[in-house]
């Protein structure tokens, strides 16, 4: 094969994948800003202008006197700081671990949740908060996020069992159907302990609407070791995802493992959801909301949509959970309220002007 | 050049036979054509072939059985053009292209420099430019279906498998898709197995024929020895006319008893 490049060459990699070229670049400045937003304000704490001095001063060889506290400046790394880096996490691993079960299901309606990840999680939730009304003072590490993960990774594990065995239909409907008769089994549970218990109603229902409030270093610490192996597991099938948009059987005549492959992403994806669900409940939206939007804007290939997925679904979530901290002070809104009230205007914009630019 | 053979290959779905026991050697750079009524088993043979679907008895390509190789393996000496092929929305036509490329790029990898100026010459040969940037789902039939040859192509494998290639083409973009596939199997020596619905196409365009019904092979010859009206008759329950043209083309034309 003559592999020198002649003039009439109309494909190389820069055309092919190129037009991409500013996306990222754009997506990691709207993530900065989002992030020293995030420690800027919040309803307590100093002036929001010293915050960013006191940052640049935190610098080796930079010195400023920003006029912080130290009161203030551990309100600003102990409490805004955490949840900022938590707020990034979970929107990046949701945005990214939904685009995924999109790809691998071929299914634009698919969210991070479709196995059954939410529902075990909550349910494993609400066991907890029942048998632990009393208080986790007898505990030695807090059992909620603990249960939910493990609640969430064994519905997934059921489901994947069941509905990989089912003869005569496509892998892939299968586990979708499976996904959604566990779901409906696991929340028929929850909902059963729940009438059973209705003194824990409210605890229960506050952790299912997703919170961020209490974020600490811990619950960042204790995410990291996930969030990191699932992102990276994601994004090396970010080229065989591609190759999956041709349906399970051309992809194999292509060479690809197919079923290797989705049991590979849905382990990945879901183990990532599984983990950023037990520390911070069940935020909606994020993981159908952000793959949507950024394929609106980037085009359909997962070699973009994946690592976009990760800087706008962070940057999304830090400036959702913004208002939430803001309006009707001391009591906070749910994060997943936010997300909804945020991400369903904004979607819809993005969908119209992209129907009318085209 | 690369052959071909089955050795009582036989597929089936839930219990219901599609292909039963099929046997026959394909020779390197022959092009073999299926052709038989609707359910005949064609496809089924095509796609087992393919590796889509599970068969028992053994497909051998040079000798070696197909089953003791691993699908990238597979992919790199079979390519395979589906009925109806899937487009997907929102990929441009030189992506879909590079999809060709996959069995040659490992697991975690990335395409090469390698990759892409083979898509490039794929697309430069096959005048596929005015497609190379346009979305998938803005291309007409005849369009796409050249594409999906181009992808085949891009495989660089030495068997092309091609179900129903010319079913959704008008008659000029049959003949153009035909002669692309016969002359890439001549520049490449490729060996092509086809199955189709036009009779008279197949019989100008493969070496060889053969006719299944039920799953079993019932005839198999040249276009002369499998085109007649009494075999055509009995298998595909139809009345027809086969002429000879001078240049030995075999024409089969349906033939309808005029109205009293």
């Amino acid at each position: 094969m003559n592999s020198v490049m002649t003039p009439s060459d109309t494909v190389s990699q820069n055309s092919i994948y190129g037009a991409s070229r500013w996306w990222i670049p754009t997506a990691t400045a709207v993530l900065l800003c989002a992030v020293l937003g995030g420690v800027m304000i919040g309803p307590a704490g100093p002036d929001w202008w010293r915050v960013p001095l006191e940052l640049l001063n935190r610098l080796p060889f930079i010195t400023i006197d920003s006029g912080l506290t130290p009161t203030e400046w551990s309100i600003v790394w102990n409490i805004r700081a955490p949840r900022v880096v938590l707020a990034a996490l979970v929107g990046s691993t949701l945005s990214l671990a939904g685009a995924s079960y999109q790809g691998v299901f071929r299914n634009p309606l698919v969210d991070p949740y479709l196995l059954g990840v939410a529902a075990g999680a909550g349910l494993g939730a609400t066991v907890v908060i029942t048998v632990n009304r009393a208080g986790s003072s007898t505990w030695i590490i807090d059992p909620l996020p603990l249960a939910a993960f493990l609640g969430g990774l064994i519905a997934v594990l059921v489901t994947y069992v069941v509905g990989s065995r089912v003869r005569g239909e496509s892998n892939s409907t299968s586990l979708v159907l499976a996904g959604v008769a566990v779901t409906s089994l696991t929340t028929a549970l929850q909902t059963f302990l729940l009438q059973r218990n209705s003194d824990v109603v409210r605890q229960v229902y506050s952790w299912i609407l997703g919170r961020l409030s209490s974020a600490t270093w811990g619950d960042v610490r204790l995410v990291l070791p996930y969030v990191i192996l699932s992102t990276v597991a994601l994004l090396f099938h970010r080229r065989l995802l591609d190759v999956l948009r041709v349906g399970d059987e051309e992809a194999t005549a292509l060479g690809v493992d197919v079923s290797r492959v989705r049991l590979v992403v849905v382990i990945a994806a879901t183990l990532g959801t599984a983990a950023v669900v037990a520390v911070s409940g069940l935020i909606g939206f994020v993981g159908i909301i952000v793959p949507h939007a950024v394929r609106l804007v980037v085009g359909a290939s997962y070699r973009i949509v994946l690592p976009m997925c990760i800087l706008v679904g962070a940057a999304f979530l830090i400036l959702a959970d913004i208002p939430g901290r803001v309006l009707d002070n001391p009591a906070e809104t749910p994060i997943g309220v936010v997300t909804a009230f945020l991400g369903a205007p904004f979607f819809l914009l993005i969908l119209r002007t992209r129907q009318v630019s085209r | 050049m690369t052959s071909l053979s089955f050795d009582n290959v036989r597929v089936s779905y839930n219990g219901r036979t599609a292909v039963a026991g099929f046997s026959d050697a394909v020779k390197p750079g022959e092009w073999l054509c299926i052709i038989g009524p609707n359910g005949a088993g064609k496809s089924s043979l095509l796609r087992s072939i393919a590796g889509v679907t599970p068969h028992a008895g053994r497909i051998l390509v040079d000798g070696s059985p197909l089953s003791a190789r691993s699908s990238r393996r597979r992919a790199q000496l079979i390519a395979y053009v589906p009925q109806s092929p899937v487009l997907p929305s929102g990929m441009t036509g030189a992506e879909y292209v590079l999809l060709g490329r996959n069995p040659f790029v490992t697991h975690f990898g990335r395409e090469s420099a390698h990759d892409f100026s083979m898509v490039s010459d794929v697309i430069d040969r096959l005048n596929l430019a005015t497609l190379a940037a346009r979305d998938v789902d803005t291309l007409s039939g005849g369009e796409r279906q050249r594409l999906v040859i181009a992808r085949a192509i891009a495989q660089e494998a030495p068997i092309l498998l091609l179900d129903e290639p010319t079913s959704a083409l008008d008659i000029g973009h049959q003949q153009q898709a035909l002669e692309l596939v016969d002359k890439l199997r001549r520049e490449h020596g490729l060996t092509v197995v086809s199955a189709m619905h036009d009779l008279t196409l197949a019989g100008i365009y493969s070496d060889r024929l053969v006719l299944l019904h039920a799953g079993h092979a019932v005839a198999q010859g040249t276009a002369e020895e499998v085109l007649r009206p009494e075999t055509l008759g009995e298998f595909y329950g139809v009345s027809v006319r086969v002429h000879r043209e001078a240049d030995g083309t075999i024409i089969v034309v349906p033939h309808r008893e005029p109205l009293a």
